[in-house]
Parts: C-alpha cells; sequence; structure tokens
C-alpha cells in the first residue's frame, strides 16, 4: 500500500499537472467542457473552479476508499463503478450544500455541477491516481494541478476566442475553430513546456 | 403511435446525419487520445460498441421499470457494469491493445454518446430499434475513429497498417495485418502528439460540415 505522506516529488506532480501532463491538452480529458464552454469568459471561469475543487476533492475522498477496502478485498476490478459512484454522489451533496447555505454562490457555479459528473477530468484523475499509486498528499497534490492546468487552458482558450468572435474572425464556426485554437495551443504545451525535466 | 421510421433509416441515421463525433460532436475525448493508429481506433470502437449494445439493450428493457427520478444513476450502474466486463476481458485477451488504451477504456463510462443514447433513445424504445440505434451509431463511431486514426498514423509515421480483430493460428484473439501502405513522406511526429489530434479533427469536421452545407444547397 502507498503511503499516505507523499514519496514522490510533490513540485514535479504540480509541475505535471499544469503543463506537462495537462488535462486538456496532452492527456485529452474533458474535452466536452472544453468545447462547450470556452465560448465566453465569465463561464469558463465558473466552470475552471468547479473542476479543480472537485478534482481535488473526488482525490481525497476515493484514495482510502480504493487502498482501505478496494485493495484489501481484491477488488480492484470495481474500481470504475465505485469511483463514478462515488464521484456523482458527491457532487449531488455539494449541489444541496452550496443551493442551502451559499445561494449566490449556486447561482453562479451551480449549472455546472451537474456537468462535472460526466466530465472524464474528474474520473480520470482519480483513475491515474489508482494507477499510479501515488501517496495520499501525492494523489491530492495531482487532481488539484489538474484542475488548475484545467482552468488555465479554458481561460486561455476562451480569452482568444472571445476575441476572435469580437473581431468578426469566426473561422469557419463554432467546433472547428474551437478544435484549431486546441491545436495551436497544444503545440505550445508539447513542445515548449515538454522540454521541463526534472 | 404515427408510423414508425423504418430500422434501415434507424440504422443509417447513426452513420451520417447523427454521427456522433462530427454532428452530435459527443464522445471527443477517446476520439483524440486513442486515436495514433488504426489500429488502436478500431480496438476503442469494438469496446465502445460492446458497452453501447448492453447498456441500450438493459436500458430498453428497463424502461418501464424505471422511475424517471432516479434513471440516470441507473444508467450509469448499467453502464459501468459493462464496461467493467469489457475492462477485464480486453485485460484478458489482448494485453496490448489494454496497454494502448490505458485509462480509456473505463472512462468509456463517462463518455457522453453512450449515456446521451441511453437518454435520448434508448429510455423511450422498445429493444429492436435500441439495438439499431446503439449499432447504427457504433458504426458511425468506429468509421471515425479509424479515419482519424488512420490519417494520423500515415502522416505521422509514413505507413499505414490494416488489421482486423480475427483469430489468430495460436487459438487467441488479436489483430491479423491485412496490408501495409508506405507513402513516401518525411514522417511528422507532431501527427502522432495532441496537436495533430487537434489539427486533424478540427479539418475532418470543416469538410464534413461544408460537405453537408453544399449537399443541402444542392439538394434545396
Amino acid at each position: 500500500m502507498p503511503a499516505l505522506l507523499p514519496t514522490e516529488n510533490l513540485l514535479e506532480l504540480l509541475i505535471a499537472g499544469i503543463f506537462t501532463k495537462n488535462f486538456l491538452l496532452v492527456m485529452f480529458l474533458g474535452l466536452c467542457s472544453f468545447l462547450g464552454l470556452t465560448k465566453d469568459m465569465s463561464s469558463s471561469i465558473g466552470m475552471s473552479m468547479a473542476v479543480t475543487f472537485v478534482m481535488g476533492m473526488a482525490s481525497i475522498i476515493t484514495w482510502p476508499i480504493f487502498h482501505f477496502i478496494l485493495v484489501p478485498f481484491g477488488l480492484e476490478f470495481l474500481q470504475t463503478i465505485c469511483f463514478i459512484l462515488l464521484i456523482a454522489s458527491f457532487v449531488q451533496l455539494v449541489e444541496f450544500i452550496i443551493r442551502k447555505h451559499q445561494p449566490a454562490l449556486y447561482r453562479s457555479l451551480g449549472i455546472y455541477l451537474p456537468l462535472i459528473t460526466t466530465n472524464c477530468a474528474v474520473l480520470g484523475v482519480v483513475l491515474l491516481n489508482a494507477q499510479q499509486n501515488y501517496s495520499y498528499v501525492g494523489s491530492v497534490v495531482y487532481g488539484i494541478s489538474g484542475g488548475l492546468g484545467f482552468g488555465l487552458v479554458m481561460l486561455l482558450a476562451s480569452g482568444i476566442r472571445e476575441k476572435l468572435l469580437q473581431r468578426g474572425v469566426d473561422m469557419f464556426g463554432g467546433f472547428t475553430g474551437a478544435f484549431l485554437v486546441a491545436a495551436l495551443l497544444s503545440l505550445i504545451f508539447v513542445n515548449y513546456f515538454g522540454v521541463i525535466q526534472f | 403511435m404515427t408510423d414508425r421510421p423504418s430500422l434501415l433509416s434507424e440504422f443509417t441515421k447513426g452513420i451520417i446525419k447523427n454521427n456522433p463525433v462530427f454532428c452530435l460532436v459527443l464522445g471527443i475525448c477517446p476520439t483524440l487520445a486513442v486515436t495514433t493508429s488504426f489500429e488502436n481506433g478500431l480496438g476503442m470502437g469494438l469496446a465502445f460498441t460492446f458497452v453501447l449494445l448492453g447498456s441500450n439493450l438493459f436500458i430498453s428493457l428497463l424502461r418501464n421499470q424505471t422511475p424517471s427520478i432516479v434513471r440516470l444513476p441507473i444508467f450509469i450502474v448499467i453502464i459501468a457494469t459493462f464496461v467493467t466486463i469489457i475492462d477485464i476481458v480486453l485485460q484478458a485477451y489482448l494485453p496490448p491493445l489494454y496497454e494502448a488504451l490505458g485509462i480509456f477504456v473505463p472512462l468509456i463510462v463517462v463518455n457522453c454518446i453512450v449515456i446521451g443514447r441511453a437518454e435520448a433513445y434508448a429510455s423511450k424504445n422498445p429493444v429492436l430499434p435500441s439495438i439499431t440505434d446503439a449499432l447504427g451509431i457504433s458504426v458511425g463511431y468506429i468509421l471515425v475513429l479509424m479515419l482519424i486514426g488512420g490519417i494520423r498514423e500515415l502522416l505521422g509515421t509514413g505507413k499505414i497498417t490494416f488489421v482486423m480483430l480475427w483469430l489468430l493460428e495460436n487459438g487467441q484473439i488479436g489483430f491479423l495485418e491485412l496490408a501495409t501502405l508506405h507513402i513516401p513522406i518525411e514522417p511528422a511526429t507532431v501527427m502522432i502528439l495532441s496537436p495533430g489530434a487537434f489539427f486533424t479533427i478540427g479539418s475532418l469536421m470543416f469538410m464534413f460540415k461544408f460537405m453537408g452545407k453544399k449537399m443541402s444547397e444542392r439538394r434545396g
């Protein structure tokens, strides 16, 4: 069983999550929200904050369940069902709590929460944590840094797309333009940040 | 009930009119992540087909017993069951493919196409049309995956290997190589990396939209 305290280099995990193994552009996780929500800045900010929070919390919740329940009983094959149910019920719970106690926050972030259940970035990060055998602290750091990297790319892409639309440059319309923006951004992430080595 | 659309039209609409990738723009993540080669694209498409067929079949069978307020958790559990089955099967019988697809096999569970078809079609229609719909969507998805995988393999490595899933001579299931095509160009590694994926799907989607527009202009 991996340790609770970090055995891996935390800075490396942080850099990997944000730049070198960016969830959106290098690992291709969470592209549905990238395509749907980068039309304007405000919704992409809301979605990125919600995703970062849920990715961090999902790592916190799933690690003990996986290493204290599934692994000792030899039930690793149940990880997919188990993780998706944990994430879905956690998101539902957060939605109830926010709606009851923070109505203002609910109005700005609430609509993005149900979308997150089927966001592959969240399930992807917990599956990767389990696959790579990260320690507890390490997996939480990886979850949060993955969310930050997701947010960074969402902000960059929505800025570019918003500016292009304002100038009337609608590159071949909607999704095609989004993919070309993603191609240019991922060239940057693969070529320039790919040289970061530890 | 007015006249039902025929099964054939249910099947073909998944390939062109409702093509999951180019028209519905769903399930983009695996479409880009695993299509580094023709072989991986085909493998992913077949795994996806199994899950979509199984989930559409069971959701359609249970559609009158499913209370609508808890339908989404029920769909997710049914889909996750089939994903777990294909995960174990691939691990046992096709380990190289399992390695290549990585976490994208378990991630079929959050593939928007599967849950989208469950919600939009299988939960409202009888068994036979639901299976036909699943087959049509799957064929459309496999074709797109093979196309993108083929283009990226061809431009990224300078050759393309056509394969099919078959019983090999040693009695195991595996990919049988049919033919290899070489083209005399300098391989561009960037096509195998992520920018190539975004660029390929962007260009293909542009062409698909452009042709569709031209065809509808000609018709109307």
